[in-house]
């Protein structure tokens, strides 16, 4: 604590909403949290003009009086990292809602304090240094089993170097109990805090050369980004942003989840919290809840906590993929954070850039988005990731806004939500000619050695059918199908398969909710084959009628509700009765 | 942990009533005093004008040189001379008792039918606190409207908020009027109560709402908060705050299942404009204000339901889009914070279809945990999604058909136009009658017979061998399940 033997306790002069001024402040530093007014809500300095000091306030400021004290912490607002964060649900500032519904019942009350980590709960710790060890920051002090699926290892905080003096004996401890001791004095314990708004030290950055796969279709096969790739989620009320990132928190192939509900829904909170404990890991078969970690500020909470909550949950993430793992930030949405920083800007009657937000936002989200990544870790030869996926909320579905366009330029993945597509329940709605992918040159090389054979050229395939039948759709509004050749309508009938049976995928059927890499390019190789065999048809006179006909096309279009482990078996069936069939329409002699 | 929330406060609101004459500056409804260290921020205030009129007024902003105070009645009259300005509540409150249902009162919560004050049980602020996301429970009763386009396409359930997107001259208020009266007819009735929000509509609309509340002998189970058109604007502010106040009282403390209409939210939303240009703040789209979405959310989450309480709170806001604009900024923020929508269609209306509701983009977000086995019935969900993405689909072809004719069109194509046109006259188009939802699937499942079996890729086998089936062979409804 900086300011203990000189405690900074000024005044307030000034209540506007969420922003408050007091005097008296001379020498808190910008960022302090301060404690403001009898009820000593939590804030944060944000601008000082001599010695008064403006501070966002993360709680309701409704009933504070001029006149009433604010105290400087001597902290920058910081979060509590150790064992214990994986199934918890936080607010914007930590604090476990648990807690506050203890404390405060059902609905949330002001100038509650609670720690994040339990104080009581001991762990089982494995030291795994020993007295005389010189030990740097991320070196692991010891192991904890956190949850059945996740061992915590347990690391010096980034700031920490000396030689070991002493080290507890393997057995039970609280967070806060000393378990290593430093020739200084300095002693380490199960938990250290970090400070949200600087980004945890990495050894080094590496290229992000795995993919992130989330058993989509249409993300995996035609966009799919990199393990510490970054991409954004924008689309219009109703296209289905959260239930792509809650289908992702449910099914990437990552270690860790942060999910950071920022300025959202609370049903949809109480979606994921009655919903995720009873879901498996299908990598590990443990329940879901206990590979994430919830941070909620929806959209009736204070307003500045929304700029907490997303720093709050990547300092999380930061601190997982410091231990190794591949961990994944859901951010939904990041507009309702861009618009929190308009409104306190707005506050502080700053001049304000692009449609009122402050001219800061592109520096703002550029930091948020950086700290994804594929990393060599601090303090030893781990590697870990940090993969963020952004929720974009654009007013009127209108990308040209400044949160999506800014947000693009730091972000290597755009996978745009389409309310057309939403409208006629095609979902995951994501526009397949808006959408794109920058990891492809990167993961090209893992997919050709990990993916089913002809992958990346069934990819290309699919696309250019896509983009042909775009262009195929632009003449049928002019003039009518009646103009199309045969062959150009065999590919708008394609084309319609693969949206249809590939690229739309039920999140509420079992069998279709998680498609495996297998199962996806087995789905697109049927179709493609399918294709193939129509135009080899085509070519020998056979109407296209005739094929359409085919009662093979609905086995077809029923392969996606084929379970993952019986579909390659399946799929050859299908294949084969498909082209017996079409074989049989060949004209005789 | 601890709450600092009882600390006493510097004794300031001790007995002695003290005025304050100290006005320095009027400017549309807000007014501003040259002192702000004497009331707490959303402090309620009394100015009495030199008249003897007593308005209201709330603290907005305070600095130690001036407190900046929306006046609710409006400045008219108003001098910086002669007002004196006392303090009336340190936050805004209203009254709470079981009595409540059965009253009305204006847009502030004051009696307007001629009876006495409530005597409160509890005096709660208005404001309200954010429900803990760790208490709510999730929405899961389906809530049976009797509407088709409602019940099979956009499921409302209990402790959801689903907003109603209109343009003017569209019978959104008959559409309303239908629900509540159906959601009404299914609970028991000692425990359903109709909160009714009024902003600034019509006499005529005030009268008809209260009125079809009353019929079905639901007029005792109505607590009626009215600001009328003609009523101050800033008063606006202050009533879907009090009618969702006394919603949440009666939900979670007496364990009502409360349906909150709220009309018309456009209203509220231009009343928040003007204190915002009052205030000189930025102005975001369309001059509304950059908060708008948090303060609109801070109205919207005030529904659901609390693990381990029996009640509940269902909201539907009415709201008019100006000029049917659907990415105007109050639809647009509306739509990213409530679960999903009704979207009501000019072109059905005009074609004299009723309740003339566009299921392309309406949208229930909660549907899928109302509905299917056990729930509504098993085929449901598949179902919706297939009728959906014919009729989308459909409607593409009516395009199309209206630039190439219909000669151009294939038979498949004609097949899809022949299903839109009979589920927008059938399904749509069902008139003031009220459908079980066994026989809205059922007429759905009818409907899809226009289309080839092998088009049906939404529905898994099993369902189709069952329903599909059934109906093309005999033609009669399965029975409801």
């Amino acid at each position: 604590m900086a300011h203990s033997e000189h405690p900074i306790v000024g005044n307030l002069t000034l209540i506007s909403g969420p922003m408050v001024a007091a005097g008296g402040m001379l020498g808190v530093t910008m960022g302090e949290i301060v404690r403001v007014g009898n009820a000593r809500l939590m804030g944060e300095v944000i601008r000082i003009d001599g010695a008064t000091a403006y501070a966002q306030v993360f709680e309701d400021t409704g009933g504070l009086y001029v006149g009433e004290p604010v105290e400087a912490m001597g902290d920058a607002l910081s979060v509590e990292l150790g064992p214990g964060l994986l199934g918890g649900t936080f607010d914007g500032i930590q604090r476990p809602l648990e807690s506050l519904r203890q404390a405060s019942g059902d609905f949330i009350g002001r100038g509650l304090t609670s720690h994040a980590l339990d104080r009581r709960t001991k762990w089982h710790l494995v030291p795994r240094v020993a007295p005389g060890d010189e030990l740097t920051g991320g070196t692991v002090l010891g192991t904890v089993r956190e949850t059945a699926g996740i061992e915590h290892r347990i690391l010096a905080p980034p700031r920490a170097a000396g030689r070991v003096k002493r080290v507890v004996p393997e057995g039970e401890y609280t967070v806060t109990d000393t378990i290593v001791e430093l020739d200084g004095g300095a002693a380490l314990t199960l938990m250290h805090r970090w400070p949200v708004k600087q980004a945890r030290p990495v050894a080094r950055k590496l290229p992000p050369d795995r993919p992130f796969l989330t058993g989509q279709r249409v993300l995996d096969c035609l966009f799919p980004i990199a393990l510490g790739g970054a991409a954004i989620v924008p689309g219009g009320f109703g296209t289905g942003k959260t239930v792509v990132e809650q289908t992702l928190a449910k099914f990437c192939n990552a270690d860790v989840i942060v999910y950071v509900g920022c300025g959202e829904r609370g049903n949809e909170m109480a979606d994921v919290l009655s919903e995720f404990p009873a879901l498996n890991d299908p990598r590990t078969g443990e329940s879901l809840m206990n590979r994430t970690v919830l941070v909620v500020n929806t959209s009736n909470m204070p307003v500045a906590a929304r700029d907490a909550s997303v720093y709050t949950g990547i300092t999380i993430a930061e601190y997982y993929r410091d231990q190794g793992y591949d961990v994944a930030v859901m951010a939904d949405s990041t507009s309702r954070w861009a618009e929190a920083l308009r409104e306190i800007s707005s506050r502080l009657e700053e001049m304000p850039g692009e449609e009122g937000y402050p001219t800061y936002l592109s520096a703002r989200v550029a930091e948020f988005y950086e700290r994804s990544g594929r990393v060599v870790c601090a303090g030893g030869e781990r590697v870990g990731s940090l993969t963020l996926v952004g929720a974009v909320s654009p007013p009127g579905g209108d990308f040209s806004e400044p949160v999506t366009q800014t947000s693009l330029r730091v972000t290597g993945g755009l996978w745009a939500l389409d309310s057309a597509l939403a409208y006629r329940r095609h979902y995951p709605a994501i526009n397949w000619n808006r959408s794109y992918s920058l990891y492809f040159a990167e993961l090209d090389a893992w997919f050709d050695e990990h993916a089913p054979a002809g992958w990346i050229r069934q990819r290309q395939t699919a696309m250019q059918l896509m983009q042909r039948d775009a262009e195929l759709q632009e003449v049928v509004q002019l003039v009518g199908p009646d103009a199309l050749q045969d062959n150009e309508r065999l590919i708008l009938e394609i084309s319609k398969m693969i949206r249809e049976v590939f690229l739309q995928q039920n999140a509420f059927s079992d069998n279709d909710a998680f498609s495996s890499l297998e199962k996806s390019a087995g789905l697109l190789e049927a179709l493609l084959a399918f294709h193939d065999a129509c135009r080899e048809q085509l070519d020998r006179e056979v109407s296209l009628s005739r094929i359409l006909d085919l009662p093979i096309r609905e086995d077809l279009a029923r392969l996606r509700d084929v379970p993952n482990e019986a579909f390659a078996e399946r799929t050859r069936q299908v294949i084969e009765a498909m082209k017996t069939a079409l074989a049989e329409l060949t004209p005789k002699g | 942990m601890q709450t600092h929330e009882d600390h006493p406060r510097p004794a300031r609101n001790d007995l002695v009533h003290r005025e304050y004459w100290d006005l320095t500056y009027v400017t549309g409804p807000l007014v501003f005093l040259g002192n702000g260290e004497r009331f707490p921020t959303g402090a309620m205030l009394d100015l009495v004008l030199d008249s003897g009129e007593r308005r209201q007024g709330q603290v907005l902003e305070a600095s130690r040189s001036r407190a900046v105070v929306q006046v609710l009645q409006g400045t008219h009259g108003i001098d910086v001379k002669r007002t004196a300005v006392s303090l009336r509540q340190d936050a805004a409150r209203i009254a709470a008792s079981k009595d409540v249902i059965g009253r009305r009162f204006n847009g502030v919560g004051d009696p307007i039918d001629g009876l006495p004050p409530l005597v409160a049980d509890i005096e709660i602020d208005i404001g309200g606190a954010a429900i803990n996301p760790v208490s709510r429970d999730k929405p899961s009763d389906f809530i049976e409207t009797g509407i088709s386009t409602i019940d099979g396409f956009n499921t409302l359930v209990r402790g959801q908020k689903l907003p109603i997107f209109f343009g003017a001259g569209l019978p959104a208020n008959e559409l309303a009027s239908l629900i509540v009266r159906q959601a009404a007819t299914q609970s028991d009735a000692e425990e359903f109560v109709v909160v009714f929000g009024a902003m600034g509509i019509t006499e005529r609309e005030a009268a008809f709402f209260l009125r079809s509340f009353e019929e079905g002998g639901r007029g005792s189970r109505v607590v009626a908060f009215i600001n009328k058109a003609s009523d101050p604007a800033i008063e606006r502010l202050f009533t879907p705050r009090c009618a969702l106040t006394i919603a949440e009282y009666l939900a979670f403390q007496h364990d009502c299942q409360v349906l909150v209409v709220l009309s018309d939210m456009t209203n509220y939303c231009e009343a928040l404009r003007q204190i915002a240009s009052a205030r000189e703040e930025i102005p975001g789209r369309r001059g509304y204000p950059g908060y708008m979405y948090t303060d609109l959310a801070s109205i919207y989450e005030r529904a659901g339901r609390i693990r381990g309480k029996t009640g509940s709170v269902t909201q539907i806001p009415m709201l008019s889009m100006p000029d049917d604009d659907i990415t105007h900024p109050i639809p647009d923020l509306t739509g990213y914070i409530t679960e999903g929508q009704i979207v009501m269609s000019r072109g059905l209306h005009r074609r004299g279809v009723f309740p003339p509701v566009d299921v392309l983009p309406s949208l229930s977000r909660l549907m899928n945990n109302g509905i299917g086995e056990g729930l509504t019935r098993k085929d449901h969900r598949e179902l919706a999604n297939q009728l959906y993405a014919c009729y989308a689909h459909g409607r593409d072809i009516r395009k199309l058909m209206s630039i190439v004719g219909e000669d151009a069109l294939t038979a498949l194509d004609q097949k899809y136009l022949r299903f839109a046109e009979s589920f927008e006259a059938q399904m749509v188009g069902q008139g003031h009658t009220r459908r079980a939802i066994g026989e809205t699937l059922d007429l759905g499942w009818q409907l899809l017979s226009i289309i080839p079996k092998e088009e049906l890729t939404r529905i898994n086998k099993d369902l189709i061998d069952r329903y599909y089936s059934e109906i093309m062979e005999n033609g009669v409804p399965s029975p409801y399940i």
